[in-house]
């Protein structure tokens, strides 16, 4: 399975999505213990599994982008969301954000930046960075639904993109093979599906957008 | 006193430390956070507050007693203290911190101390009441009574 990926159950035709929400991994980054502890009952509470680490330089070797041995174990590590503080001794929340977006192993793991100083030109120069959302602390409960839902929300959508493009090729495969039906079923077939696979294109549109 | 009568006191103890601004909403939170399964959250939290703070406070009494003072080390001291004490909800700490950063800014040796004193009179308030308020609670449990949910009216 690939870094980042969320456990993936059978999507049915239908295009339903199952009741069982799956459960995120979450890395939370953070240099004070009492935040940590706070941060993880947060995550905990909100059906998260969470690693919490105290630096940012830990936060590298966990994810093996330390130039350490540690890559060889990882390919089966998931991470699905990384939370953390900005301000920390060393490598900072911001420089953080920067190496887990130049790696290719974690830059499509959603960033969420938390910091104490509600400072616009930090808050800017993490967005930019591709930051997913900036928290002011101290952290709400609220705050950590809204970021689940949000993370969960993104994974499915490229859930129902991955489907539908397989659902697509699909249809695409069948069209080619009965081209020799009538002209007025082929007709009445298409005219339905033009719409669906419009509105398909415009949401996968739509969906490759969002994800950069 | 029984267990109604001790329940009774708790809500009114822990109603009057929001009163007087010693805790603020955030304080809530944490409780939101505690339940059956994790019924000590908040005193773990609150414990591993006290450590840190103990240890804050001293790194800043010998960073301030230096003969030329480093403020490139006690801001980042008093961020800290800022920060946890805003993460629990100890409001006039952090207010103080807030305040002691500012001089920290202006490099200005001898408020700073100043400050420093009243960060530590405002610590030792709230630790002591926080202490109070968990042996309320404990008596409660250890009558067999369950802790009340805290109702703000205002």
């Amino acid at each position: 399975m690939a870094v980042g990926e969320v456990m993936r159950m059978e999507i049915p035709a239908g295009g339903e999505l199952p009741v069982t929400t799956p459960e995120l991994h979450v890395l939370a980054v953070d240099d004070s213990i009492v935040d940590r502890k706070v941060i993880e009952r947060l995550l905990r509470i909100s059906s998260c599994k969470v690693t919490t680490v105290e630096s940012g330089t830990r936060a590298l070797q966990y994810l093996g982008l330390d130039g350490g041995k540690g890559a060889s174990n990882l390919k089966d590590l998931k991470v699905n969301l990384i939370v953390t503080d900005y301000s920390m001794p060393g490598l900072t929340g911001y420089d953080l954000l920067k190496k887990i977006k130049e790696s290719s192993a974690f830059r499509e793991v959603p960033v969420v930046i938390m910091s104490s100083e509600n400072i616009l030109p930090r808050i800017e120069e993490c967005l930019k960075e591709g930051a997913e959302e900036f928290l002011l602390k101290p952290v709400k409960l609220a705050d950590v639904k809204r970021i689940k839902q949000l993370i969960l929300r993104n994974e499915a959508e490229e859930c129902k993109t991955l489907s539908h493009s397989n659902k697509r090729k699909l249809q695409e495969d069948c069209d080619t093979s009965s081209s020799s039906s009538s002209s007025s079923s082929s007709h009445d077939d298409s005219s339905v599906k033009d719409t669906p696979s419009s509105k398909r294109m415009k949401s996968e549109s739509e969906n490759l957008s969002s994800l950069f | 006193m029984d267990l109604v009568q001790m329940q009774k006191s708790l809500q009114d103890y822990t109603k009057s430390l929001f009163l007087e601004g010693i805790l603020d909403s955030q304080f809530l939170q944490l409780q939101q956070l505690q339940d059956e399964s994790n019924p000590d959250f908040v005193s773990q939290v609150v414990t591993l507050f006290f450590q840190d703070s103990d240890r804050i406070l001293n790194d800043l009494s010998l960073s301030l007693d230096q003969q030329v003072v480093d403020f490139k080390k006690v801001d980042p001291h008093v961020h800290q203290l800022k920060g946890s004490s805003s993460s629990i909800g100890a409001q006039r700490v952090k207010n103080a911190c807030v305040v002691f950063r500012s001089f920290c800014e202006q490099q200005n040796v001898e408020a700073c101390h100043r400050c420093l004193q009243q960060v530590k009179q405002e610590y030792y308030l709230v630790k002591n009441r926080l202490e109070t308020l968990f042996k309320l609670e404990q008596q409660i449990v250890a009558s067999g009574g369950m802790i009340p949910a805290v109702e703000l009216g205002f």
